[in-house]
């Protein structure tokens, strides 16, 4: 459906400006204009898709959500003046002698849990997203430099990528961790050295192809220097595929970090991610307690299940073969 | 054939070696070594003791040689807190981790083939699209929290399984300790395996679909239906047949990793096995058994590694030639 709708509009647009001498009325002109926008074109097919736009609209609520938590959230779950301990491990919708109701119950401190999920939203996309860029950038240069400079450089960085990828991304997470001890800039730099591989391999991949292309030829015989061609030519013609695995990344780095933070392995204890909430709330289930673990998960869940929407999309949108 | 077993021995064996070296560097020198070998515990005069009997105040080269000697001779360190062997406390919990990474793949492969193919073959009835977008949830779904939730309703709300442990074991051959033999053993067992198994059922099911789409587009399949061969016969031999090959390389490549995510399986249910092992030692900062549990791990995924490669040069003879060229 999604790609019908952009080949319609990409070829009106066409048709019109082949055809000068037609008499255009000037909302066509607007039109045709704006569909051979890539930009527009991108986004008119994404939201084409009604599930990817609900994706979309739950990612966006997500990360509102994160972003806002001091403002929408019923108090500050980390301002130990604000918290009662009688008030722990009330079950959902208990009300509170102050006037406002716990909706998702409160945890074996009387942190509102509502209050804590928000807040630990924050640090969940925060860690999921500083990791993935900071893997995006390595992996890029690494990739560009081995598929620019081939011979022996890139033989190199392969074999290490391919020596990487054959184990799983959590072995090699739990290894750093083992060796490096833990901490919030310990567990970001296993994210990265766990994720930088997948960018290095996909970005060498799609450049290898590229610089066959005619345009990289031209831009070689401008004599125009190494590194304004692999940065202004190669680079942006590369980025639709990094684009979708970042997403995809994304959702895997956050669900890695949850993993290390229920494992004990992860965040520390004062800035508690989801993950941690959930394994907070792992000695209460067993006495049928079961919100301190279900509700984080629940938010763990949307998040992840609506980034990996929205990359599922955006890889259609953004493969060339399927929108010519 | 031979030739090219040998070939990829060899290079296992090259992998391995840099393997070693890599965990060697990783915890000899960026970390502390004298931290990670020696009991934080001890006075000065042992600690000097350990450093020299340990070899720490020779220059790096000669410490790895030693370190791979001992390796070699199957001396990875002893426990701090066990004051065992490392390496015979990790082969005491693998066949714990084993039974339970099998009892989950054959979960995923007795579930993920046939609904697979029921997908393959009706792509756009109601069951082919439910069985498709609850794939996409096996995908999505954090395995802990799954199991988190398994928990709380099998054995909380219902009371039907035991929520931890491996219950009582019974000796295989009179050799190793297992649980499936008993009933209370399987009631432990089936929680931990299904949970484990859920990642590998819903990519079963994406690949064994995907194949099948494809397989029956294909001439031969065409042929068979026009020779009058009964559907049951067309998908048993033409198109399972035809799909089997990708399928077998992931079961066997995946299998690795479920060894590694029962890690994570074995911390919720308490199945007491080597990840568990792994991640109490971590905490506890039991370092020998840290390197000693990613040494073995490693050489179990290259050996993993070496005999997917074999089998699938057996099953696919275009391997077998471009290899021997090459």
């Amino acid at each position: 459906m999604t790609i019908c709708v952009g080949t319609v509009d990409s070829e009106t647009g066409d048709n019109l400006s082949t055809v000068p001498d037609t008499v255009v009325s000037a909302a066509a002109a607007r039109a045709s204009r704006r569909a051979q926008n890539p930009y527009w074109r991108v986004a008119t097919e994404f939201v084409a898709n009604p599930v990817a736009l609900f994706g979309l609209v739950l990612l966006v609520l997500v990360i509102l959500a994160a972003i806002l938590a001091p403002l929408i959230s019923p108090q500050n779950p980390y301002d130990l003046a604000q918290l009662d301990v009688m008030d722990g491990r009330l079950p959902p919708g208990a009300p509170t002698p102050s006037g406002h109701t716990y909706w998702l119950g409160t945890d074996d401190q009387g942190r509102d849990m509502l209050s804590a999920i928000f807040y630990g939203l924050r640090i969940s996309l925060s860690v999921g997203v500083a990791s993935t860029v900071l893997a995006l950038i390595i992996g890029l240069t690494m990739g560009l430099t081995a598929a620019y400079f081939g011979g022996r450089i890139e033989s190199t960085i392969m074999r290490i990528v391919d020596i990487q990828l054959s184990f799983p991304a959590i072995l090699i997470a739990l290894i750093l961790i083992a060796v490096l001890g833990q901490g919030t800039g310990k567990v970001i730099a296993a994210l990265v050295t766990v994720q930088w591989a997948y960018y290095a391999r996909t970005v060498r991949s799609a450049a290898l192809v590229e610089t066959r292309k005619e345009y990289m030829e031209a831009a070689r015989c401008l004599a125009l220097p190494p590194s304004r061609i692999v940065f202004r030519h190669l680079l942006p013609n590369c980025l639709p595929p990094m684009i979708v695995v970042a997403t995809v990344q994304v959702a895997a780095a956050i669900a890695l970090e949850a993993t290390l933070s229920f494992l004990g392995l992860g965040l520390p204890i004062t800035e508690p991610s989801l993950g941690l909430l959930i394994a907070n709330g792992y000695q209460y289930l067993l006495s049928g307690k079961y919100w301190i673990s279900f509700f984080p998960g629940i938010a763990l869940l949307v998040t992840i299940v609506s980034i990996n929407l929205v990359a599922d999309q955006l890889r259609d949108v953004l493969n060339p073969r399927l929108s010519k | 054939m031979l030739v090219f077993v040998i070939r990829r021995s060899l290079q296992s064996v090259v992998v391995l070696f840099a393997m070693s070296l890599l965990v060697f560097i990783g915890v000899y020198a960026i970390g502390n070594p004298i931290d990670i070998l020696i009991n934080p515990q001890a006075d000065q005069i042992d600690r000097e003791q350990a450093i020299a009997a340990l070899g720490l105040d020779k220059p790096l080269p000669e410490q790895y040689l030693s370190f791979l000697g001992g390796a070699v001779r199957g001396d990875l360190g002893r426990s701090f807190v066990h004051s065992t062997p490392a390496l015979s406390l990790i082969l005491e919990r693998m066949p714990a981790t084993l039974e339970l990474a099998m009892a989950a793949m054959l979960i995923a492969i007795i579930l993920g083939i046939p609904f697979g193919l029921w997908a393959g073959l009706r792509p756009h009835s109601f069951s082919g699209r439910t069985i498709m977008a609850g794939s996409i949830l096996g995908f999505s779904l954090p395995t802990f929290w799954v199991g988190l939730m398994l928990i709380m309703v099998f054995s909380v709300m219902l009371g039907w399984l035991p929520s931890n442990g491996r219950g009582p074991t019974t000796l295989l051959f009179g050799l190793i300790p297992v649980s499936f033999l008993s009933i209370d053993g399987l009631k432990h067992l089936v929680m931990p395996a299904t949970n484990l198994a859920l990642f590998n059922l819903a990519l079963l099911i994406r690949l064994t679909r995907s194949g099948a789409h494809e397989a029956l587009l294909q001439d031969y399949v065409k042929f068979a239906r026009a020779k009058g061969l009964k559907n049951g016969r067309v998908i048993g031999v033409h198109v399972l047949r035809n799909i089997l090959i990708p399928i077998v390389t992931v079961i066997g490549l995946q299998f690795g990793s479920l060894i590694a995510f029962a890690i994570v399986t074995e911390s919720v249910f308490a199945w007491p096995g080597m990840g568990k092992l792994l991640i109490d030692s971590i905490n506890v900062l039991d370092r020998p058994v840290i390197v000693a549990y990613l040494l073995i791990i490693v050489t179990i995924f290259i050996f993993i590694n070496l005999i997917v490669d074999v089998l699938y040069s057996a099953l696919d003879p275009r391997v077998r030639l471009t290899e021997s060229k090459g």
